[in-house]
């Protein structure tokens, strides 16, 4: 049932995916002001949005554990992170390539930026930190509050083009702006990307939660053998 | 016992043997006037520039020199399972993290001030034309830093890698802490208090709260094992 979950997924993220690339490329004009290039907002956004998702998942999965002790808890947490900071690489990977078109430089030091930067930084700290512990308790109980404590910079990058003066685009979305910074018929395909993004993000969650059990099974297995 | 006297008495430990054996405070200050020594090798020490990036020079000092103490504050309970010993007492794990922090926070305070002089001295950067402001930044900031460094030193402190963990760990989650000090710091030893001031002033009182709120609600799980 679980595997045929993750095919159905998977399968149905990557056939959305392909049908909105095809719109994206062939049926959406060029951008008035900057041309094809503002096609990278297709990726950019929705990979956003899923990573941030992602670590809002891991947040409530790592209080659950905090409150239950139950480490399936912790297993969800630590695959949803995983995949969700892919796909922060992702958004930043796509703006940084924008940037190098549209300003002309690949990177520049503003506050979203620069708060997404630390962003990966504290996601990268969240699996190093799962990397230094082989203690199973021990490890959760730790990534979990970490997960929370980072969880603040989350926020910080959501909300800091509202808080500061940024060199980075404002947001287009209707759902932030109440409408009227970007043609319908671009916003709707951002939707149906964001929506295959999810897909293929919960695919490749439940594989890496199966992995994770796997994993601390074996790990329970060979303690019982030393013991 | 009142849990805020529990968070005094562990400090007041803390600070004493921390003033008999000198080894954090020596270690950081040292280390804290090291790097603006170095500083004077990167740029022009004598150039009116050094207004303009000192705030950012100074909290990097503290920042770097702040990580040392850290790694002491909980490590130094280890032999002969001292933590164990606190965390079977009455004191609460709450109380255990905000005295730790307490310590940091005064140990930390005295390493600024000297580096403050040093600064002011070498790089001729006036940083008493607004001294009561120049402290409530140096307080807040300083606290923030010291609730996560008591947090991420207790997260650490059973950990193989813990010297390698604890700044990996911390500098992210304090950057923007440090870029609201360094914004304000700048603003002072230039003398140029803007609107803006009062928005990074926020955002260090937001980050002292969230952190510290989150320390005390995180405190059992960090630290029981």
């Amino acid at each position: 049932m679980r595997e045929k979950l993750v095919y159905i997924l998977a399968i149905v993220g990557a056939v959305l995916l392909a049908w909105n690339l095809y719109g994206i490329f062939t049926v959406l004009p060029d951008e008035a002001a900057q041309g094809a290039i503002y096609r990278i907002i297709f990726i950019h956004v929705p990979a956003a949005i899923t990573a941030f998702t992602g670590f809002f998942i891991a947040l409530v999965l790592s209080a659950i554990y905090l409150k239950t002790g139950d480490l399936r808890y912790d297993s969800a947490a630590a695959s949803v992170t995983e995949v969700s900071f892919v796909f922060a690489c992702v958004n930043v990977a796509t703006g940084s390539i924008w940037a190098r078109i549209i300003w002309g430089i690949w990177w520049t030091w503003d506050p979203r930026l620069t708060s997404m930067f630390v962003c990966l930084l504290i996601y990268f700290g969240y699996l190093m930190l799962r990397k230094a512990i082989d203690e199973p308790t021990q490890r959760a109980r730790l990534s979990a509050a970490l997960s929370i404590f980072g969880f603040v910079d989350v926020i910080i990058v959501w909300k800091s083009i509202q808080w500061w003066r940024t060199q980075h685009p404002s947001p287009v979305l209707s759902i932030r702006t109440g409408g009227g910074n970007i043609d319908p018929a671009m916003e709707h395909m951002i939707y149906r990307d964001l929506l295959a993004f999810l897909l293929i993000a919960a695919a490749i969650v439940l594989v890496r939660m199966r992995q994770e059990m796997i994993e601390r099974e074996i790990d329970s297995l060979r303690r019982l053998a030393h013991a | 016992m009142n849990p805020f006297f529990q968070a005094l008495s562990v400090a007041r430990k803390d600070l004493a043997i921390e003033f008999r054996t000198k080894e954090s405070l020596n270690a950081a200050g040292a280390f804290a006037v090291v790097i603006l020594l170095l500083f004077s090798f990167v740029f022009d020490p004598a150039s009116p520039e050094v207004r303009t990036i000192g705030g950012g020079l100074l909290w990097l000092c503290f920042a770097f020199g702040g990580a040392l103490i850290f790694n002491r504050g909980f490590a130094r309970e280890l032999p002969n399972e001292c933590l164990d010993a606190l965390l079977a007492s009455p004191i609460s794990t709450a109380s255990l993290l905000i005295g730790k922090a307490i310590t940091s926070f005064v140990l930390l305070l005295i390493v600024e001030a000297v580096s403050l002089f040093v600064f002011g001295f070498f790089y001729d950067v006036r940083w008493w034309l607004h001294p009561l402001k120049l402290f409530g930044v140096c307080a807040l900031a300083t606290w923030g830093i010291a609730i996560l460094g008591a947090a991420f030193g207790a997260m650490t402190v059973n950990l193989k890698l813990r010297e390698l963990m604890l700044p990996v760990l911390i500098y992210p989650l304090l950057l923007p802490l440090l870029m609201a000090a360094i914004e304000l710091t700048n603003n002072l030893l230039m003398n140029q208090v803007t609107a803006d001031s009062l928005l990074w002033g926020r955002v260090l009182l937001v980050f002292d709260i969230v952190y510290t709120s989150l320390g005390i609600g995180l405190a059992e799980i960090i630290l029981v094992n």
